[in-house]
């Protein structure tokens, strides 16, 4: 929008990050200062200096922690994004099967991963492989509906000049269909992300202490039955802060991946 | 294309038409009748432009020479050939559709190699029939940019840039400029004529701009909707090159005032059974 204007655009790139900055630094300074001002007990509300200093001494619990929800994230995030592309090829090769298929796809969507969980936890002995499972059953769904679409909507007319040209499917499919998709697709994943997370972190809950007992999730129940509030706390900032990691990732591919051709890419939106 | 079925192409005697429809139509399943008994020769060489109002199915009877659309009675021949005799590499020729219809994602010169890539012309050649292409339009120094930084006009050259890249002996286009401002229009009308002359083309042109149809063309069919149906031939016995005086000139005031006739006499015809209800309805 203001890429006629570069100081302008600078200038909004530059609030985007300014501004939730200081809300933070509002919202710490407040926090801080209730618990001070009324002297809160840090097993009812610890202070973010609390936090802070409790994230910096149980690192060496936190940190590996961290790694292994990071990792079921991440397994769960690539092998949703597999799938759900390849379920797309199929829907997009004939409206009959999507027709058939997409209720179940919806199925998948609107089934609680809180009441799947315990059952993928025993019918899949390895408890990493059950955990990615249900996570990547909560990020399968935007990725196929973002992609299908994205799949499907090809402009008319250059769908025309294809098959003017007398394209073969594949080049249909691979010049033209791909390349649409694609805004679509990463709109998905970036969707997809965040729920790849959130999955993760409710089948290590429902997983619970039962053997696997290493990741986030496992360290805030642990913290929990301890009444450490300041490692809840620090485990939860953890989470979130790998939930905007993640969805920083998908950006940056995205922009990447498109460049500036698409109009959700351009500055200043 | 290959080059083949252009050596083919050649050893047709120019007498032969480059399309000729015999009593098409075109019905739909839901029995609309979008074209009806539509006869008509293209000679090789002619400019020649489909005039009518919305609906009145020229963009349809383009598709049908491009064999995007069969027709569903009557007969369809390419350079002497009944169209669906003919294998699909030996039709030479290109579509302009109204939008530049261009693949954002790519380069102006990926663009303009599309239809080559498609053909799956080796990568070198490609380029370099590209770039002739894109000189031809005035883009040559615009290859590496994307759609979107171009202006609707310079969008518009790509996509001509695109049909020609082909080298076809005709080219179908479908009110290509209709979304542009008068003054680009003008310009890039002047363009065309130059590269039809140049390039020896076939240009069948859909449109519904009378005066455009005049400056552009050396014979402007008139059209009625409700069925889809030719109405008059109008030739126009001007000389190319055609200048910016032309069209202001009192022949071509002459030729507009036919065509214009000849839209009117056929919108009062068809209008005369519905006549009193539309008469009621505007008092």
């Amino acid at each position: 929008m203001n890429a006629r204007h570069p100081s302008a655009a600078r200038d909004a790139q530059v609030a985007r990050v300014v501004y939730p900055a200081a809300v933070a630094g509002l919202l710490l300074l407040a926090w801080q200062a209730l618990v001070s001002g009324w002297d809160l007990p840090p097993y009812l509300l610890p202070s973010p200096a609390l936090v802070a200093r409790t994230l910096f001494h149980d690192w060496s619990t936190l940190g590996p922690a961290l790694l292994v929800t990071l990792r079921i994230t991440v397994l769960a995030l690539f092998l949703a994004t597999l799938c759900g592309v390849l379920v797309s090829f199929v829907f997009v090769q004939s409206r009959a099967l999507e027709t058939a298929l997409f209720p179940y796809a919806v199925l998948l969507q609107v089934t609680p991963i809180v009441s799947v969980a315990p059952l993928i936890i025993i019918w899949v002995r390895e408890p990493t492989l059950a955990l990615v499972l249900c996570a990547a059953l909560v990020a399968l769904f935007p990725v196929i509906a973002n992609t299908t679409l994205g799949l499907r909507s090809v402009d008319p007319d250059l769908l025309d000049y294809f098959r003017l040209n007398r394209a073969s499917r594949s080049q249909v499919l691979l010049r033209l269909r791909i390349p649409s998709a694609l805004p679509y697709f990463f709109g998905g994943l970036r969707i997809a992300s965040g729920l790849a997370l959130i999955g993760a972190v409710v089948a290590e809950f429902v997983a619970g202490t039962g053997g696997t007992g290493a990741g986030l999730a496992y360290q805030i129940l642990q913290a929990g039955y301890q009444l450490n509030i300041a490692r809840m706390f620090a485990a939860l900032l953890l989470i979130s802060l790998s939930g905007i990691g993640l969805f920083v990732v998908m950006s940056l591919l995205a922009r990447a991946a498109l460049g500036s051709w698409h109009a959700s890419q351009s500055a200043g939106d | 294309m290959s080059t083949s079925h252009r050596a083919a192409a050649q050893a047709i005697t120019p007498s032969v038409p480059a399309i000729e429809l015999v009593s098409a139509g075109l019905t739909y399943p839901d029995d609309t009748v979008a074209l009806r008994d539509v006869s008509l020769r293209v000679r090789r060489g002619d400019f020649l432009t489909l005039l009518g109002p919305s609906g009145c199915g020229k963009s349809t009877l383009l598709k049908v020479i491009a064999g995007l659309l069969a027709p569903t009675s009557g007969a369809l021949l390419l350079w002497g050939e009944p169209a669906q005799r003919l294998a699909p590499d030996q039709r030479p020729m290109a579509y302009v559709f109204q939008a530049p219809t261009l693949m954002p994602w790519a380069s102006v010169q990926a663009n303009v190699r599309l239809p080559l890539d498609l053909a799956r012309v080796p990568r070198a050649l490609a380029n370099e029939r590209v770039a002739q292409s894109l000189a031809l339009v005035g883009l040559a120094d615009a290859a590496a940019a994307l759609p979107h930084t171009l202006s609707g006009g310079m969008q518009m050259r790509v996509s001509i840039a695109r049909s020609l890249v082909t080298q076809p002996q005709l080219i179908l286009m479908d009110e290509p400029f209709g979304a542009l401002d008068e003054i680009t229009r003008q310009r890039l009308d002047g363009e065309l004529l130059e590269l039809w002359r140049r390039a020896e083309l076939t240009v069948v042109f859909v449109t519904h701009s009378i005066s455009e149809a005049v400056f552009l063309s050396n014979r402007v069919i008139t059209m009625a909707a409700r069925p889809g149906r030719l109405l008059d031939e109008i030739p126009i016995d001007e000389p190319y090159p055609r200048s910016a005086d032309y069209s202001v000139s009192a022949r071509f005031a002459n030729h507009a005032r036919r065509v214009q006739e000849s839209l009117q006499h056929a919108s009062t015809h068809s209008a005369s059974a519905g006549a009193a209800v539309a008469r009621a309805g505007a008092a």
